[in-house]
């Protein structure tokens, strides 16, 4: 907590503070509907955070954490599914198995020197390999998804993450909370200040003796097993699995716009991003729909052109700007 | 036998030229103007697109129609340099990445909105004509196509290499403080860069319509595709395209008619991840100072 509210000056901490009152009473007042959203806000909160540690703060641009949400899920529910092993054992082999997946990305990338445009096709590689792979793999059900069956009697049982709506908002928003807890710890650690020095210039980290290697192993690692949890969480909140809707690429970058437009490399950079962006795609439907041309891609059209004008516009995210202009970080003028 | 194989090797050979020239525009793109063009085979499905209204509207062939698409394509490409894309020169990867993944879905849902998400044959009346030569069965629109491919690409080559303009952007490749210096316009032959990258990828997508059905959802695939193209060949290596298109078009027959068509891409993606691992520079790539 202290390295949270060391980010903030006085009033960031009463704006923070009323915002973290108003969401965990959110659900006592909003509509289903809008606690369905606030939950999927929490969700890209969380990997968007998860992917900015490894890019916004190590400097490691990953287009492809869809194979670590995939994989997450996908260990997770097979468990469940096949040998009714419970998510909160199962999170450990998802993790483990998403872990190993980022430990060989790192190792083959960072070690024969793979930087910038070619790691990120690396990653992009290793997880439309996965996805092409998950489409031949008949345990999992293969291009035909795999479904955690829906059971009444298990309905309540929330150690099996068999929840209603609002315990998976209260378990989003856990996880919403933890991952930001997390980044403001890891910021101000002694890795922290290791990954921004080979963000910032590698060899000149390595010649104050800084191991960049390990430092980037650690990124890459604590990244790809956060996101593995990500993973295990949208498996049993939405029961069904498919490999292109879990490794696509689209997911990969539906995943890190939060925090590249709410500012890399910031503690709530990511989550001003997920909270603007979601919301942005639930209006641009409710706005197609009004105007009558909801067809398939009218949405997408507006969402592509918002993204453009961001980043033509603040390049740096909208975080640092906001908090800025309204004095939330940093001593006051 | 070994007549089968050959056959799946030639046709990878002459669907790999194709894939080849519209790699060879996201090599240049990058060679000269350093900005990774995200939404290349979104492109190439306009492109298709394109080819295919024309054919089926006005009945003109697409190996005819790639010529208009192509200098089209050319002025989309000057133009998108010079307003948009020229403020991102430089900065960050992830910046340029942003804006060209939102070109990429604003393309990819227009093209949705227009034509709908069904698959689009173009319908050649010569689309099922084959040629044997000796052992060997060729689709005759394969060879036309691998053919006009060839002759864009040629020009490219000859253009980048015997021309004034084509030798000055080779010096901003090679070196942009001294083209500077020189008093070369570089924001003037950036945007001719890009015009020319997407002219490129505009041939490809006109003829690609010969042996593809259009579909939006293409944009993706193509982009990926060209990319492992330009990797496994060599970032900014433009004989490193055409190699890499072919090696990826032999690898993708092979594994198609081999193991399974739905699983081909996969052999791709393999060998994209042993070259990086191997030779990151890419086959035919110098490797970086």
């Amino acid at each position: 907590m202290k390295a949270l509210w060391g980010e903030m000056n006085g009033r960031g901490r009463v704006v923070l503070a009323v915002a973290v009152l108003l969401l965990l009473l959110a659900p006592t007042v909003a509509t289903r509907y809008l606690v369905s959203v606030l939950t999927l806000i929490f969700y890209f909160v969380y990997v968007g955070q998860a992917w900015n540690l490894m890019m916004g703060y190590a400097g490691q641009l990953s287009l492809g954490h869809a194979l670590y949400v995939g994989v997450g899920g996908y260990v997770s529910a097979a468990l469940w599914v096949h040998f009714g092993i419970g998510p909160w054992l199962g999170v450990f082999p998802a993790v483990l198995l998403a872990a190993s997946f980022g430990a060989a990305i790192g190792w083959l990338g960072f070690r024969f020197g793979i930087e910038g445009v070619y790691f990120a096709l690396l990653t992009i590689a290793f997880a439309e390999f996965t996805r092409i792979g998950f489409d031949h793999i008949d345990v999992v059900g293969g291009a035909g998804g795999l479904f955690i069956p829906y059971e009444e009697a298990r309905l309540g049982e929330w150690w099996n993450l068999r929840g209603g709506q609002l315990f998976f908002y209260y378990l989003a928003f856990g996880l919403a909370a933890i991952a930001v807890l997390v980044t403001a710890l890891l910021a101000r650690s002694r890795l922290g200040y290791q990954w921004r020095a080979v963000r910032e210039d590698e060899a000149a980290a390595r010649a104050l003796g800084i191991d960049a290697f390990r430092a980037k192993m650690k990124a890459i690692l604590i990244s790809s097993a956060m996101t593995a949890v990500g993973g295990v969480f949208y498996a049993f909140y939405y029961n069904s699995l498919f490999p292109a809707q879990m490794f696509e690429m689209s997911r990969s970058i539906e995943l890190i716009l939060g925090p590249i437009v709410g500012g890399l490399g910031t503690v709530f950079g990511p989550v001003i991003g997920a909270f603007l962006l979601t919301p942005l795609g639930e209006i641009l439907i409710g706005v197609t729909e009004a105007l009558g041309i909801n067809a398939p891609g009218a949405k997408a059209v507006f969402f592509g052109l918002t993204l453009m004008v961001i980043i033509y516009l603040v390049p740096t995210g909208v975080w640092p700007w906001l908090s800025k202009t309204l004095g939330l970080t940093g001593r006051r003028s | 036998m070994l007549a089968i194989y050959l056959n799946v090797v030639v046709q990878g050979v002459l669907t790999g030229l194709l894939y080849g020239l519209m790699a060879l525009g996201l090599s240049a793109i990058f060679g000269v103007v350093r900005v990774v063009n995200f939404a290349h085979g979104e492109f190439a499905v306009v492109a298709m697109y394109a080819a295919f209204v024309l054919f089926r509207v006005y009945g003109i062939d697409p190996m005819w129609a790639m010529l208009p698409i192509a200098v089209a394509f050319f002025v989309i490409g000057y133009a998108l340099q010079h307003t948009v894309i020229d403020a991102f020169v430089g900065r960050p990867d992830h910046e340029q990445f942003i804006l060209l993944v939102g070109l990429a879905i604003v393309i990819t849902n227009g093209l949705l909105l227009v034509f709908g998400p069904d698959a689009q044959p173009a319908n050649l009346p010569y689309a099922f004509d084959s040629v044997m030569v000796g052992p060997l069965i060729i689709d005759e629109v394969r060879v036309y196509a691998a053919v006009a491919a060839l002759a864009v690409c040629a020009a490219l080559f000859a253009f980048f290499r015997f021309t004034r303009t084509g030798t000055a952007i080779r010096a901003c490749a090679d070196n942009l403080v001294g083209a500077a210096v020189v008093g070369l316009n570089v924001r003037r032959l950036y945007a001719l860069t890009f015009g020319l990258g997407l002219a490129c990828v505009g041939a490809a997508g006109a003829l690609m319509i010969t042996i593809a059905d259009a579909v939006p959802s293409l944009g993706p695939a193509y982009t990926l595709l060209a990319f492992t193209i330009v990797i496994v060949g060599g970032l900014g290596s433009m004989t490193g395209a055409l190699v890499g298109g072919l090696l990826i078009g032999v690898s993708e027959a092979l594994a198609g008619f081999l193991v399974a068509p739905s699983m081909k891409s996969m052999f791709s993606f393999a060998l994209l991840i042993a070259v990086l691992v191997l030779r990151p520079q890419g086959l035919l790539g110098k490797k970086p100072a």
